[in-house]
């Protein structure tokens, strides 16, 4: 037995088993892992299959209404699938992990290629194979010419379509090399590879850009009323994280109607079309008044920002008396539509009226009717509107200073105003109506309705390198999908009176039907030699039978 | 000729379709069914044409050559006429098409709801294979292709079919035309593709056979070129549907052009599944059954999305399914008025482009 640790210890180096690795190998080994072609097809897939959850789930950014309704029902599985971060796939570490890795296993894969590329653009077609019958797809035949001369006439051939041919006789006469052609094709399939793979990259940049240093605003404007450009007018504003308030463009804009195209018949009837906000704009203060029709599918581009109508609604016009009879609210107030009938819902609030706060609550009807006793809207156009408010009084909750929504009423410390009999009250209110309140609380008078529109605002910089991106990507990808890279070589040699020709082709793309080319080459070879002789020999040829996959 | 007219013409001639794709079907079946019996073995070979080798069960007896010559002749006489009916049905579902898009007021093109949808999806299933057939050497798919379409439909006859509309207001563009085209181009392509990629694993469990209908499918090698062919025409028409014209509609309807909405996750889904199926056969060299397995499941993730994502999705904006038929779509969106702390009170089912 050897007793290999009897050696003094200094010889012994670092200890290691079979198999470890040092940090540089590891590194190394995982380098190459990540760069193989491998890694990066199931990475793809990992990803496609990252992207079905988000595809399932609600997603907060892009309907957060729906995931907070999804929250309230699946109260047991809220807290892992947040911790998971499943209702927002898209900006989620492993989501970016995938994609990341993907990133760097694309890089790593095509810089390599890229100089073997270089290397190689202006390299020779390799030699002839010794034994062109050898080849799956290869072709035979004599010719009565001389051997120069059928090699000649090939290069014609093959230049004519566009093949690049190997020097002739690069080991001088009777060596090797002059008795065969060598020719190459579709050296820019790797061109349009490169492309591709480059361009996912640029897209990539560009979507960063557009989710770092943009933004994506909302806000509802009412008829008649002006927009400034700054955060604090948005009802909501979503900023990429390196955007900054000296980046919005400093315009001003005020709707001045609002009109809309109700189908009355047809199978869609009540629905809308050919919505249309008059807008006027300046670009800065000092600029000019513009005019513009803001439609859907037809934003207005003021600087980097684009302005988009995606929505509308009515904001009836509401009249508080408090006791005293001071007006206490007044002008239009925005309710949110419920469904596709434009039944409203909205909240009033008169926190100054006296003796006591004011608040109301209710719906918006825009053609009022009762159907069997029920309340309904029956039209969604504003041609019969009526509002239908509950009334409370007490503390509306806003002395505290705390934020409060204005859709919605704290009714904790208040009280709901009841009828003599103790029922609740009900506000119920045609165009020009007023109606006193109990109790003396004072009256609310429903004077008129607005339209508003919502307005998705935006600045998407980035947006031109992204579609830049994928036009060249689309492009490259033309490329490596049909250009057939392919070599062909001829062989003639002197067999007695005549000249035995073999014609070999190989198929570099794997799709292409090299059989057909291998067969057109020939005949066009054998047709040129006819119109001077026309000795007839059977061409022999012999393309790649099918075969099974190998397993 | 007025709407209402165009309107029955549409629906008149999208039953002449049908029924004539079910008279091809017939054909086609019956040109498969006459292959039950021994076929003669095609020789390659330039100097063949003198005696026929004939295999059956792995026994071969010479067959007389005028029985199997009358045989071929029908065979290739109901193929022919299978090809032909195909091509009339194929123009009864255009002018279906073209009519239902002048029964619109006003005149639109045919896809702003599931039924159209569906009805173009697979009339240009058909067109893609009849314009490929010469080219790519695909009779051997005429009963999968006429099968697949009088089920399609069938569906969308029964269950989807609903009343000429106008259309919503966010479909109301050009884009609407060039995404929408070359989406639907490029489904038809897909299908075919995968039908190839299907027969190939069919075909690999059956293995080659010179009698019955898989005869009639080509070798395994030329299905597997015809499938990444086709595929590889498919891929980039549906690179410039889904991540050029789609984003720049996007980007004009909704403001963003990238917003992960169901549709938009499910097409890039799609987009990458077959990436990788072009990936792999071009550089990894995984032909044959890993790639036929990859383009299935591509497929299924193309028509999944194509139907499927209408009812299981209630939040994408490409949801025309019309489930709660005609309710008078509204402009609102009122989902995301709220900030945080603002009251959720408004339902959010009543975007603009829904």
């Amino acid at each position: 037995m050897t007793d290999l640790d009897s050696r003094p210890l200094a010889d012994r180096g670092p200890e290691r088993r079979p198999g470890e690795l040092g940090a540089r190998e590891l590194a190394r080994w995982t380098w190459r892992q990540l760069t193989s072609m491998r890694t990066a097809l199931i990475l793809l897939l990992v990803l496609a299959l990252a992207a079905v959850p988000g595809s399932i789930i609600p997603q907060s950014g892009v309907d957060a209404l729906e995931v907070s309704r999804w929250k309230d029902q699946h109260p047991s599985l809220t807290p892992i699938y947040e911790r998971l971060s499943l209702f927002s796939v898209y900006d989620s570490a492993w989501f970016s992990a995938i994609y990341i890795l993907l990133m760097i296993s694309l890089v790593g894969c095509i810089i390599p290629r890229t100089f073997v590329y270089l290397r190689n653009i202006r390299a020779q077609p390799p030699a002839a194979p010794r034994n062109l019958l050898r080849l799956p797809d290869h072709a035979s035949y004599t010719s009565p010419q001389e051997v120069d001369e059928v090699l000649a006439q090939a290069r014609v051939v093959l230049r004519s379509r566009g093949y690049r041919l190997r020097d002739a006789d690069p080991d001088g006469p009777g060596g090797p090399g002059a008795d065969s052609l060598s020719a190459e094709r579709g050296y820019l399939r790797e061109v349009g590879n490169l492309i591709f793979h480059l361009s996912v990259i640029f897209v990539l940049v560009g979507f960063a850009i557009g989710s770092l240093l943009g933004y994506q605003g909302g806000v509802i404007i009412l008829q008649g009323t002006t927009f400034a450009n700054t955060s604090a007018s948005y009802d909501d504003f979503d900023p990429g994280s390196l955007f900054g308030t000296e980046d919005f463009d400093p315009f001003l804009m005020t709707v001045d109607g609002f009109d809309v195209e109700w189908l009355t018949e047809g199978s869609a009837a009540g629905t809308a079309r050919k919505f249309n906000a008059r807008l006027t704009y300046q670009e800065t203060v000092e600029a000019p008044e513009e005019t513009y029709d803001l439609r859907v599918n037809h934003p207005l581009t003021i600087g980097n920002t684009g302005i988009f109508l995606i929505g509308h609604g009515y904001a009836p016009v509401l009249t508080v008396r408090d006791g005293e009879g001071n007006v206490a609210a007044s002008g239009p107030t925005v309710f949110l539509p419920q469904d596709p009938t434009f039944l409203s819902f909205g909240v009033v609030k008169a926190p100054s009226a006296q003796p006591a706060q004011i608040g109301l609550d209710g719906l918006f009807y825009p053609t009022f009717a009762l159907i069997d006793g029920d309340p309904v809207t029956v039209w969604p156009d504003a041609l019969e509107p009526l509002v239908s408010m509950q009334v409370y009084t007490g503390n509306l909750g806003l002395d505290d200073g705390g934020a409060q929504s204005v859709y919605a009423l704290d009714t904790e410390r208040a009280d709901q105003v009841l009828k003599a009999d103790g029922t609740p009250f009900r506000l119920d209110l045609r165009l020009g109506e007023t109606q006193t309140l109990p109790d003396g609380l004072g009256t609310v008078s429903f004077d008129g309705v607005e339209p508003w529109v919502r307005l998705q605002i935006s600045q998407t910089p980035g947006k031109l390198i992204a579609l830049g991106g994928v036009v060249l990507a689309l492009i490259g990808l033309l490329g490596s999908l049909f250009i057939r890279p392919r070599r062909i070589w001829v062989r003639a040699r002197q067999d007695g009176d005549v000249t035995k020709v073999e014609v070999a082709a190989l198929d570099r793309s794997g799709g292409g039907d090299v059989g057909e080319v291998l067969a057109s080459v020939v005949a066009e070879l054998r047709g040129a030699k006819d119109a001077e002789s026309t000795s007839q020999s059977g061409t022999r040829t012999h393309t790649q039978p099918p075969t099974e996959e190998k397993r | 000729m007025t709407n209402a007219a165009w309107e029955s013409l549409s629906n008149q001639a999208i039953g002449v379709a049908g029924i004539f794709y079910f008279l091809a079907l017939m054909v086609h079946l019956g040109e498969w069914a006459s292959l039950r019996a021994p076929k003669v073995a095609k020789e390659s070979v330039a100097s063949g044409g003198g005696g026929v080798a004939v295999a059956t069960g792995g026994a071969s007896r010479e067959i007389d050559p005028d029985v199997l010559a009358a045989r071929s002749q029908r065979v290739d006489f109901l193929g022919r006429l299978g090809v032909i009916l195909t091509v009339i049905a194929c123009g009864g579902h255009f002018v279906s098409l073209v009519g239902r898009g002048l029964a619109a007021d006003p005149n639109r093109v045919p896809w702003g709801n599931m039924y159209e949808f569906t009805v173009s999806g697979s009339f240009f299933v058909v067109f893609m294979y009849l314009v490929l057939l010469r080219k790519y050497g695909l009779e051997w798919m005429a009963p999968i292709v006429t099968g697949f379409v009088v089920t399609v439909l069938m569906v969308a006859v029964v269950w989807l079919h609903s009343e000429v509309a106008p259309l919503t207001e966010a479909l109301d563009s050009y884009w609407l035309v060039i995404h929408v085209v070359s989406a639907v181009i490029a489904t038809g392509a897909f299908t075919l593709g995968g039908i190839a990629s299907v027969m190939y694993l069919v075909k690999m469990r059956v293995g080659e056979t010179t009698t019955g209908p898989m005869s009639r499918v080509p070798s395994l090698a030329v299905l597997d070129r015809t499938a990444y062919r086709v595929h590889a025409f498919a891929f980039p028409v549906w690179t410039f549907a889904v991540l050029i014209t789609g984003p720049i509609w996007a980007h004009e309807a909704w403001s963003r052009y990238w917003n992960w909405d169901p549709k938009e996750v499910w097409a890039f889904i799609t987009w990458v599944v077959y990436a990788a199926y072009l990936h792999a056969r071009a550089t990894a060299g995984w032909k044959g059954r890993n790639a036929a397995i990859l383009a299935i499941v591509g497929l299924a993730t193309l028509w999944f999305n194509f139907i499927g994502i209408n009812y299981f999705s209630t939040s994408s904006q490409h949801s025309y399914a019309g489930l709660e038929a005609p309710t008078p779509a509204a402009v609102v969106q009122v989902d995301r008025v709220a900030t945080p702390h603002v009251a959720r009170a408004a339902n959010g089912s009543n975007q603009l482009s829904r």
